[in-house]
């Protein structure tokens, strides 16, 4: 039906009426964006050229921060590398086990729910009191662990006094929380068709080819997610990095991780620029780290329909 | 297939006997199986067990004294049970706990509230309002949560810093009044899923769009919304790195920055810090006792972690 041409103005007035309100409704947030998110990202890539300590005006000194991260401050390999080597450990331990876990939740016994609960209850702890609770237990002499393994006749670790055994502790800590993740895969798990894995059994496949063949490739997109969520977490670690090991990553920089460093550097010594660089730094590996996940997905992201080709 | 088997068989003492020896082969599975469920049980429930140790380890160490806690063998049990470390925790001088905890709740409520309330208000814009650029917007919205919060954290310190917001809670608790990237998508996705015609039947019933939005949308997303509520509570609770680097005086510092401060004066205390650790933690699995549903449909529904 045509419109007349007062109807017309009537709707245009209508339109912009909507546009007026809905700019109004989103308006805090474009407000948030630009003082929050805009303007620090452009500052953060400027500070990191400039020597800044918050005080004097910021002093361009164009590359110097970068040259000095990677020819001239150690620690800055240290914490690279420790944080590394935490995420390879975290990560694929975080994975598997959370998997296990939702993996045995499926498994449809009674007492789902008090289950669930038990497992998701170490995320309700703050960091910094779960940290602690663990310092205690991972304590050289007398804490719980080592008591623990000397009773079954192991022997006892240096833990988070002993450099190499430090990181270890760390990913153990990391690992208490991991019923977050495996609720999401329980999830995941019971949106997988019955049907599929009746059919499957009634053709002779056991458990594990149900799994590799069934299970598994469905929940691949879980598995892209919680890998994302996990690396990026474990590039940030902070929290008991620094309450177990202070600033300068007890023992012997075991413990130092990047984003101690850059606390370090912006808020004990206001070396904002060198932070800024560092954290634009970390914010790059970030992307990387992200963008490679995603690329690799595309060889083992299971999509219906990929059968077809093979 | 087994009733056909049994039709198929003859009569009279053919048929007794194979069902008494089908009857004890059915036993025998019966009988294995109900041991398989039994070692499922133990399975789960020891892991279960796993998780729950650093919990009990940290209640009933708020009970013992030092000598206690590192005893060999374990002490598992607290005797005699120390319950002045609770007193001593909340009457440290220097320490006032019992402020730390009002200043998680000030702090933790203030942002939870404000976070919910502006993103309700903005998600709803998001979803249910058209205007230029709306579909720029939001796809930059939700691509800033890749960004690193320490590459935004440093400028916006400086930035407070000259506004002389230092040492106090306005850095902490002002831009949560403006909206929070996840829970605009989270309650933009919401907003998306109610039917068009119910907005355009109260406009056409006169309703300014204001007015729509708050007697008529809030109202039905009260679930999301008390989701919201509890994640970013949850999650301010938790909130280690942004006092830590705004706050400078213990009288404000919320549970834990004082739990930090307090390790870092008096590392030996165990039994002390134990007893703030669970004074830190009991407020949250309060709340998750009430609202569990709430936040497991949360954690699940969104796909993130706690």
């Amino acid at each position: 039906m045509p419109l007349m041409p007062g109807q017309r103005a009537d709707r245009g007035a209508l339109r912009r009426r909507e546009a007026r309100t809905g700019l109004l409704f989103v308006l805090p947030w474009l407000l948030s964006l630009l003082i929050f998110t805009a303007c620090p990202v452009l500052a953060a890539f400027y500070l990191s050229f400039t020597e800044y300590n918050v005080v004097q005006p910021p002093r361009w000194v164009g590359l110097q921060n970068y040259r000095t991260m990677l020819t001239a401050d150690p620690a800055f390999w240290i914490s690279v590398k420790n944080t590394a080597a935490y995420t390879l450990l975290a990560v694929p331990l975080g994975l598997v086990g959370s998997l296990a876990l939702a993996l045995l939740l499926n498994l449809r016994v009674r007492g789902l729910g008090v289950y669930r609960t038990l497992v998701y209850l170490p995320a309700l702890a703050p960091p910094v009191a779960s940290t602690i609770i663990f310092i205690c237990m991972f304590d050289s002499e007398g804490g719980l662990i080592n008591a623990a393994l000397r009773q079954v006749g192991l022997p006892a670790l240096g833990w988070l006094n002993d450099p190499t055994w430090s990181k270890p502790a760390l990913v153990l800590m990391s690992l208490w929380g991991l019923g977050a993740g495996a609720l999401i895969f329980l999830a995941g798990l019971q949106e997988i068709p019955q049907a599929l894995l009746e059919a499957a059994t009634m053709d002779g496949a056991g458990p594990w080819l149900r799994f590799r063949h069934i299970t598994l490739p469905l929940l691949t997109p879980v598995i892209l997610f919680n890998l994302v969520i996990g690396v990026i977490g474990s590039f940030h670690v902070f929290t008991p990095a620094l309450v177990s090991g202070g600033t300068t990553g007890k023992p012997l920089e075991s413990t130092l991780m990047l984003m101690v460093h850059i606390y370090r550097h912006a808020f004990r010594y206001f070396a904002m620029g060198y932070a800024s660089a560092l954290a634009v730094v970390l914010f790059l590996a970030v992307l990387m780290a992200t963008w490679a996940i995603f690329r690799s997905a595309r060889a083992w992201l299971y999509e219906v329909g990929d059968d077809r080709r093979g | 297939m087994r009733q056909q088997q049994r039709s198929s068989r003859g009569h009279g003492e053919a048929e007794r006997a194979g069902a008494d020896l089908r009857s004890r082969r059915l036993g025998r599975v019966r009988l294995r199986r109900r041991l398989g469920a039994v070692a499922l049980h133990t399975l789960i429930a020891g892991v279960a067990v796993l998780f729950l140790v650093p919990f009990y380890w940290m209640v009933t160490s708020a009970l013992k004294d030092t000598s206690q806690i590192f005893a060999q063998p374990i002490q598992w049990w607290p005797t005699p049970a120390r319950w002045d470390n609770f007193t001593r925790a909340l009457s440290y001088p220097g320490y006032p706990f019992l402020r730390f905890v009002w200043n998680s709740a000030f702090y933790a409520g203030s942002v939870s509230l404000g976070t919910v309330l502006s993103s309700a208000v903005v998600g709803y814009g998001f979803a249910c309002l058209r205007f230029p650029g709306r579909d720029l917007l939001f796809g930059l919205t939700v691509s800033t949560m890749l960004i690193p919060g320490i590459v935004l954290f440093i400028p916006t310190f400086v930035l407070f810093k000259h506004l002389g917001l230092l040492g106090t809670y306005a850095p902490l608790i002002g831009p949560a009044f403006m909206g929070n990237a996840f829970f605009i998508f989270l309650l933009r996705q919401f907003f998306r899923g109610l039917p068009r015609e119910l907005a355009d039947a109260a406009r056409i019933d006169g309703a300014g769009e204001f007015r729509l939005f708050w007697q008529v949308m809030l109202p039905l997303a009260r679930p999301p919304l008390l989701v919201a509520a509890i994640l970013s509570f949850m999650w301010t609770w938790h909130e280690f790195f942004a006092p830590l680097v705004y706050l400078a005086d213990r009288g404000q510092y919320p549970l834990s920055l004082g739990l930090f401060a307090f390790r870092a004066q008096h590392a030996t205390e165990w039994g002390l810090l134990m007893a703030a650790a669970t004074l830190a933690t009991l407020p949250l699995v309060g709340i998750f006792g009430f609202a569990q549903r709430y936040i497991l449909g949360g954690i699940t529904l969104t796909g993130l972690k706690g």
